[in-house]
């Protein structure tokens, strides 16, 4: 008893906590495995996409690849895919993000803040937990498309691509972040949630080339980050880009920083009630 | 040795103040309680106290460590079972205990023991592998206890641990607390029902309006509040005679008597009222009814902020309601 107060008393809470991490990592996949409804709408959507506009205008594709903006003898197919990864990864992040707030609804965020573990090691394992759902739905997504006839680069720059999965990721889960601490208790925060992800989805490179819209809208899709993890990703699995690879991986690198870190600067100083 | 100091310690929302300048102290071993109506203040008392909130002003130590400049070493010492359920539902029993042994870093061997030990003390074996989502609210509210025990605290916060269940799981519940007094725990926990803070507390502090306004065990609040009454109905007001003749009877510290109903303060409790009897067929006084009143903690509540608890509630939920409205 007497050893017990003792180590009590002389622990400070460190900022890296391995094993609490590793515990809080553990808690999301188990929740992911146990709500199966949830694990299969998430697959749903981009497969639909892949299945009901995919295949059909890469039909029409065949017959010219040009009337999609895209280069010579270039599938759609090939083209949509990473798209709908990027969109399977951007969703899953805003909504991981915000889920670390938003336990608030159901009360265990209290049984969290309270343990003697540190704000950025609750973040980290959390965030760990929901970057490998979201990049494990993605991996799926890029195995379906495969089957349904996707090429891929035949290069080790395939892999590539995993890196740009980890950067969206973390770009989101950032801004899923700051929209929670800031708007989380906001009555239909869900609505507020989609309110951001539809355009950032649609208004990106995600499903037509750059060159096929309007000039306006080409100025806000190069200001959105997710057109450069779409487009990194696009470079790194099928060998289609609008812009360098090198830009697209500082551009999203610097978003991921920047919004990761407000993010996490924003939770530090949340108060926990 | 006092497990809690706590000095002039207030919480202000805005222009509401919640805790008003409250200092109490809490000594190793006891089961203090805090009895007021919901919005009294209880639950930001214990939030402070928790680290979870800051105070505007004051101080608190827990086991000697100041809740704001030593969250961690308050954290490590306190066990808390919040007033909402706060255990993850699609996790089992068993996972909830572990995860939360994992983020107070026992140690792998530590952790089976203890998983083991607050099973058996809360009676939970058999219920461990069962998502929290599919087990009972009284097993859901096991579970939350046995996971604030599960650190082996000094000091053990229950906020309102009883609310919502019914009398029976209520009851039963009580009972487990009243085990863990065995275990060499000191324990604050609050509450808005009377008999919860009278069964459980060696100590009770009665707060309204974010302050104390008594502490005392509960026997010495009851007193305070009043005395045991005999009260006799006397039959056709016949009773002035009666009532001159125990004027006289030193037992009897005071005589209220309305014409009809003649209330007696009294010292000695029911075996007084044979006296009383005897009295009466000496004066031959028709009596048609004997009871002896005993004072409640209720009685106590009503004594110390003059409304009764229920009175209370209805008052502060209309005030929280509009509190709430006007912060949207």
């Amino acid at each position: 008893m007497e050893n017990a107060t003792v180590s009590r008393g002389s622990r400070v809470s460190r900022l890296i906590d391995p094993l609490p991490i590793y515990i809080m990592w553990l808690r999301e996949m188990k929740r992911m495995f146990r709500v199966k409804a949830r694990l299969i709408s998430n697959l749903l959507m981009p497969v639909l996409f892949l299945a009901f506009l995919g295949l059909p205008l890469s039909m029409v594709s065949m017959n010219g690849s040009e009337m999609f903006g895209l280069p010579p003898g270039v599938d759609f197919l090939d083209f949509l895919a990473p798209g709908i990864i990027g969109m399977t990864i951007l969703f899953s992040s805003l909504m991981g993000g915000a889920s670390v707030v938003w336990d608030k609804e159901f009360g265990f965020l209290k049984e969290v803040m309270v343990a003697p573990v540190s704000r950025f090691s609750i973040l980290l394992g959390r965030q760990a937990g929901a970057m490998t759902i979201s990049i494990g739905q993605a991996l799926i997504i890029l195995l379906i498309a495969t089957l349904m006839g996707v090429n891929l680069q035949n290069s080790p720059v395939v892999l590539l691509s995993i890196v740009f999965m980890v950067l969206t990721s973390a770009t989101f889960m950032g801004l899923g972040l700051i929209l929670a601490t800031k708007l989380g208790e906001m009555e239909g925060f869900m609505a507020i949630l989609s309110l951001f992800q539809m355009p950032l989805f649609f208004m990106s490179v995600a499903l037509f080339p750059l060159d096929l819209m309007p000039k306006w809208l080409g100025y806000i899709i190069c200001l959105n980050p997710f057109t450069y993890g779409v487009d990194g990703m696009r470079g790194a699995l099928v060998g289609i880009s609008t812009f360098p690879l090198l830009l697209d991986l500082g551009v999203i690198f610097a978003w991921a920083a920047v919004l990761a870190g407000l993010g996490t600067h924003f939770f530090s100083t949340m108060e926990a009630d | 040795m006092n497990v809690l100091e706590v000095e002039g310690l207030t919480k202000i929302f805005g222009d509401f103040t919640a805790v008003d300048h409250i200092s109490f102290t809490v000594p190793e071993g006891e089961i203090f309680g805090f009895l007021g109506p919901n919005g009294a203040g209880k639950s930001t008392t214990i939030k402070m106290l928790t680290t979870i909130l800051n105070p505007t002003s004051g101080e608190a130590r827990v086991c000697g460590y100041d809740i704001v400049r030593e969250r961690d070493e308050v954290r490590r010492n306190i066990g808390i079972v919040f007033q909402d359920p706060s255990t993850d539902r699609f996790l089992t029993g068993r996972e909830n205990l572990r995860y939360h042994a994992v983020m107070y870093h026992l140690s792998p061997k530590e952790i089976e023991e203890r998983i083991d030990e607050v099973l058996d003390l809360l009676e939970l074996r058999g219920r461990e592998d069962t998502p929290i989502n599919d087990c009972s609210t009284g097993i859901q509210r096991r579970f939350e206890v046995a996971r604030g025990f599960l650190t082996h605290p000094r000091l053990l916060f229950l906020d309102e641990p009883t609310i919502g269940l019914d009398m029976q799981a209520r009851k039963r519940l009580w009972s487990y607390i009243d085990k863990l007094r065995k275990e060499e725990i000191t324990i604050l926990l609050t509450t808005h029902y009377i008999e919860e803070a009278d069964y459980l507390c060696d100590r009770v502090g009665i707060i309204d309006h974010g302050k104390i306004v008594a502490i005392d065990t509960p026997q010495n609040l009851k007193h305070v509040a009043g005395s045991e009454v005999v009260r006799v109905e006397v039959a056709n007001g016949q009773g002035t005679k009666f009532a001159d003749a125990l004027r006289a009877v030193d037992w009897i510290t005071a005589i209220e008597y309305d014409g009809h109903e003649m209330r007696l303060s009294v010292v000695g409790g029911e075996r007084r009222i044979p006296e009383v009897l005897a009295v009466a067929s000496q004066t031959g006084t028709p009596i048609t009814s004997v009871e002896l009143v005993r004072p409640s903690l209720e009685d106590a509540f009503l004594y110390y902020t003059g409304k009764t608890i229920r009175e209370e509630e209805g008052s502060m939920q209309d005030l929280m309601r509009t509190r709430m409205r006007k912060r949207r």
